[in-house]
């Protein structure tokens, strides 16, 4: 019999609406794969076994009524940030220690609506602070790629390192993800996955626990760009319990996706050629507008002047809401306590021990910016400064273009505990240099696998949209994905 | 913000000090919880007096996740109040977080609004009697959440947290620095406590803690620059309001006659001992990180919106007090008794409408009012309904009864009920009006005391002595002004 794991999402849901196979046996076969890898791979922080079998089993009995949703059947793994009624949700970290809250958050009821079984909870970054999933309390996950002929271990990107992991390794057919400045296509870049942010606004923030409210954005990570289609269509929609979620409806997605790029104008923006960025990128970010063009697209140079001043005003507008949005995490309500000697005392022995130095430092960072004398020179001065960058992309669009082509990141996956990195924040934060933009301007971006570096690690082009036009990225990035060609799954070593 | 000065000094109102005379400046933030049935942004119940914690959401609770959705009706309330405080209506107002930490503020941060409130600059009229009429600025009000209640005195080591209230809807309304007395600003409160319950956008029981005031006093030489201020918090009655500002004023007098300056602080007072204490110093005072709420939307609305509201505005004590004086000729003094509650003044609209007003309004205020304030009786609980007092007032205008009688009459309405013009027939209590009758016992007394008809001619002010007699031969039921009439023509008086 096939190894289930290793179809395709679309595969897999359509093998089982067909009765080829049953979402128990699925179910059965992620769930042993999980357990054979996770010791290695440290994706899922928490593994639902059960709920999953008995989810893939009601699944099945709609399935025998002629019933199911379009993920009916489907089992996937959900990023530890979403919460999931009576589930582990700790934003892997340690002040949430013991958290199953009582409620379930939009998108995975979307998700659980449309028939999806859940696998487990998925590894992280700590409230999604990071870009190599080392922060996150229950220890760092391993990328599923490993350089040619080595066995370093290495990063796969974070924050939502655990979901690209998972979906890279086999560990789920599909995950859900968020993005706050790249967590979405900087891991999916690094594992050779299909990872897309959607609009702000398009997929509730209902139930996920909060970075940065204002660039948050929940999004899948999946094996092939129709993966991706397939479960943000299913994630997302309007909710009226988000005042920031669109009301808009959500376009058949997976209709788009064969839809071609003829006729389309890809822009390239100049400001995305770093100094010292590896040669490989470069010639890959070529290799793609030649592959757009080859089928119909037409190229065209833009600018987006204010690019080099994203990731500074980012660091500070997402610390100031992350320092907002953490104090509710204060021993007093549920968590991790750490009691002293009166209540300033709790507070500050529960968040001294519950959160991790990234946490920590990005409180202090916000906590710094929003300070009365230093508001106006950074928060305010951030906040004209994100205007500008959405008015680059608002100004490049007006002027015809469809999409703009980017690299995904400045390199391909790097090791864990990598010293330099770890010596100096800012070259950890650089990571997102090209993804950061896309959140500032609240706009939809795409990560497609597209080559591989010298040492046969993938690596990703970016693709960023007009908002609400997720559509055009998928077509985009179908193209991208076909003409790449390649095979983006690990050699499994675990 | 520029303090304008907006008064003259009044001689009356100023303090002797051992170094000449003091002048108080007063301004008000009065917290009115608005009057919905759910909290700001959660659908809990508003309810007052339930079990601690049972109208807590999980955005009330703050679980991770939970997101705020403003509710529509509480920023009805707001825009009605501010129309009926002759305000601006902000278009676009912003919601902002006050961030620090407490243990009843369980996100760590305050919903509320800071530089763009929902409603800018109003105004109050407040009746100060021999001293005319003065206007007080409104500065703005602001729709913010409230916070939940630490209850510290359940256990030796820990308090507890109950959340009913948090995140229930106040407006802070905040004066400009225009009152320049503890009786002004006694009348403020009771103004705006009586405008907000016309308006029925707050309940105003203050002991309940649906309105309470921080009050800001500072103390200057008449008409000189204002002085440092010190801020009174939570001022829960009128009465203290007036005590803690005479107190507070003295307390800073005694400090400047001496030599010293007033700090800047938060202080709070005490009722039991009419002093105030110092909460905390201008140093102390924390850093709020005031920022906009990612989580929210500027809180938008169109001319149509607020025409609607004005539309259906209810008539206000001012527009109600001139309204009675030019339609039922009442004095100014009596119109501002009943407008002084609405539900007075609805009550004496029923009595007065068709009727005499004066007579009305002296039966209301007199008889009733006086009634009802003897037994602690609420006009809308008044055994006497306004039908019946206006067929006691009926029956005085046609001269059916004496005003004597009629106070019998409303005795008797008051305990037994009734129609009031039934009683009267059933009762005898109707006058004699019949001037054969009258006549008949007049000839009576004359023939029956001689020596008093003789003596009446010297000295008419015996008259009264023969009424006095008709009045009694006839259990007082008689038409005075008949006796009057038949008794002078037959004693040849005229």
């Amino acid at each position: 019999m096939t190894d289930l794991t290793r179809l395709s999402l679309k595969d897999l849901r359509d093998g089982i609406a067909r009765k080829d196979f049953t979402s128990l046996e699925a179910t059965d076969a992620y769930v042993g794969a999980i357990e054979a890898a996770n010791d290695k791979l440290n994706a899922y922080v928490a593994v639902t076994a059960d709920q999953a079998r008995a989810m893939a089993k009601a699944s099945d009995e709609r399935i025998a009524k002629g019933e199911g949703g379009a993920l009916e059947g489907v089992p996937l793994g959900i990023k530890d940030l979403f919460a999931t009624k009576g589930v582990h949700t700790q934003a892997a970290s340690h002040i949430l220690d013991g958290f199953k809250p009582e409620y379930e958050s939009t998108v995975t009821a979307n998700l659980w609506g449309d028939g999806a079984v859940m696998l487990g909870k998925l590894n992280m970054d700590e409230f999604a602070m990071g870009s190599s999933n080392e922060t996150s309390y229950y220890g760092p996950v391993v990328n599923p790629w490993r350089g040619a002929g080595g066995n370093k271990d290495l990063v796969p990107g974070g924050s939502s390192g655990g979901s690209a992991a998972a979906v890279s390794a086999w560990l789920c057919a599909g995950a859900t993800a968020t993005d706050t400045g790249g967590s979405i296509r900087q891991p999916a870049a690094f594992t050779g996955t299909v990872g897309i942010k959607p609009t702000y606004g398009r997929c509730s923030r209902w139930g996920i626990v909060a970075f940065a409210s204002s660039l948050d954005q929940a999004g899948p990570i999946a094996r092939t760009v129709e993966d991706s289609a397939i479960l943000l269509q299913s994630m997302a929609g309007f909710d009226p319990k988000d005042s920031t979620s669109a009301e808009l409806a959500v376009p058949d997605f997976a209709a788009a996706v064969e839809r071609g790029v003829k006729g389309l104008t890809i822009g390239v923006p100049k400001e995305y050629r770093m100094d010292g960025m590896p040669e490989e990128i470069e010639t890959l970010w070529h290799q793609g507008l030649e592959w757009l063009k080859a089928e119909g697209a037409t190229v065209k140079d833009i600018s987006l002047p204010h690019t080099k001043y994203a990731l500074p005003a980012y660091y500070i507008v997402a610390p100031a809401e992350a320092s907002s949005n953490l104090a509710r995490y204060d021993g007093v309500k549920y968590g991790l306590r750490v009691s002293g000697k009166d209540i300033t005392d709790l507070y500050e022995l529960t968040r001294a021990e519950g959160f991790g130095r990234e946490v920590k430092r990005r409180v202090m960072i916000g906590t710094y910016v929003l300070s009365a004398g230093y508001y106006d020179a950074y928060y305010v001065r951030a906040q004209k400064v994100r205007t500008l960058i959405k008015k680059d992309f608002e100004d490049a669009f007006a002027g015809g273009v469809d999409a703009i082509l980017t690299p995904a990141t400045p390199s391909a996956a790097f090791g864990i505990a990598d010293q330099d990195l770890h010596a100096d924040p800012v070259k950890m934060y650089l990571n997102d240099i090209f993804t950061v933009t896309v959140n500032m301007a609240g706009l939809p971006g795409i990560a497609v696998p597209a080559g591989k570096d010298g040492q046969g690690l993938p690596l990703g082009l970016q693709l960023i949209g007009k908002p609400f036009d997720e559509e055009t990225l998928f077509a985009a990035g179908r193209v991208i994905e076909k003409s790449a060609g390649q095979d983006f799954t690990p050699e499994k070593w675990w | 913000m520029s303090i304008v000065d907006t008064r003259t000094p009044n001689p009356k109102y100023f303090i002797a000090g051992a170094t000449g005379d003091w002048e108080m400046v007063i301004g008000m933030e009065v917290h009115a919880q608005v009057t919905s049935e759910a909290k700001l942004f959660s659908g809990s119940s508003t309810e007052f007096g339930r079990p601690p914690n049972s109208n807590v959401s999980f955005v009330d609770a703050a679980m991770p996740g939970m997101l705020p959705v403003i509710n529509d009706e509480c920023v009805r309330q707001a825009v009605r109040t501010g129309l009926g405080l002759k305000a601006k209506i902000n278009k676009r107002s912003v919601f902002d977080r006050k961030n620090y930490f407490y243990p009843d503020l369980p996100q760590g941060y305050q919903i509320s609004q800071y530089k763009d409130p929902i409603v800018g600059e109003g105004k109050v009229l407040l009746d100060l009697g021999e001293d005319g009429e003065v206007e007080i600025g409104i500065e703005r009000l602001h729709l913010e959440q409230d916070a939940g209640k630490s209850i510290h005195d359940q256990h030796p080591n820990m308090s507890f947290v109950d959340l009913n209230r948090s995140g229930v809807a106040l407006m802070e309304i905040v004066s400009k620095p225009d009152l320049r007395s503890s009786d002004e600003a006694k009348a403020y409160l009771s103004k705006l406590r009586t405008i907000l319950r016309y308006l029925g956008t707050c309940d105003g029981n203050m002991e309940q803690g649906s309105m309470r005031a921080d009050i800001n006093v500072s103390v200057r030489r008449p008409g000189g620059e204002f002085g440092t201020r010190c801020e009174i918090k939570n001022v829960n009655s009128v009465r203290f309001a007036g005590q803690a500002i005479e107190y507070e004023a003295r307390r800073q007098i005694d400090i400047l006659e001496d030599g010293g300056v007033i700090d800047q602080e938060t202080r709070l007072f005490d009722p039991k001992s009419g002093q105030t204490r110092s909460m905390r110093s201008k140093e102390e005072a924390h850093d709020y990180r005031y920022f906009p709420d990612p989580d929210l939307l500027p809180l938008e609305f169109d001319d149509a919106f607020i025409d609607e509201l004005a539309a259906h505005l209810p008539e206000l004590p001012d527009e109600k007090s001139a309204r009675f004086i030019e339609s039922y000729g009442i004095s100014h003094y009596d119109a501002s008794v009943l407008v002084a509650d609405r539900d007075s003044a609805d009550f004496f609209e029923s009595v007065a409408k068709g009727r005499d007003g004066k007579l009305a309004a002296n039966w209301v205020i007199n008889e009733l009012f006086g009634r009802l304030n003897k037994d602690g009786t609420a006009v809308t609980d008044s055994p006497v309904s306004a039908d019946q007092l206006g067929g006691i007032v009926d029956l005085i205008s046609k001269g059916e009864i004496s005003g004597k009688i009629a106070k019998d009459l409303f005795e008797i309405v008051w305990s037994e009920g009734g129609d009031p013009a039934k009683l009267v027939e059933e009762r005898g209590m109707k006058q004699v009006s019949d001037t054969g009758a009258i006549e008949k016992i007049v000839d009576e007394i004359i023939a029956g005391n001689p020596d008093q008809v003789e003596k009446v001619k010297d000295k008419p002010g015996l008259l009264g002595w023969f009424v006095g007699q008709v009045m009694k031969q006839t259990g007082g039921k008689a038409n005075p002004q008949a006796v009057n009439e038949i008794l002078k023509a037959k004693l040849g008086l005229e």
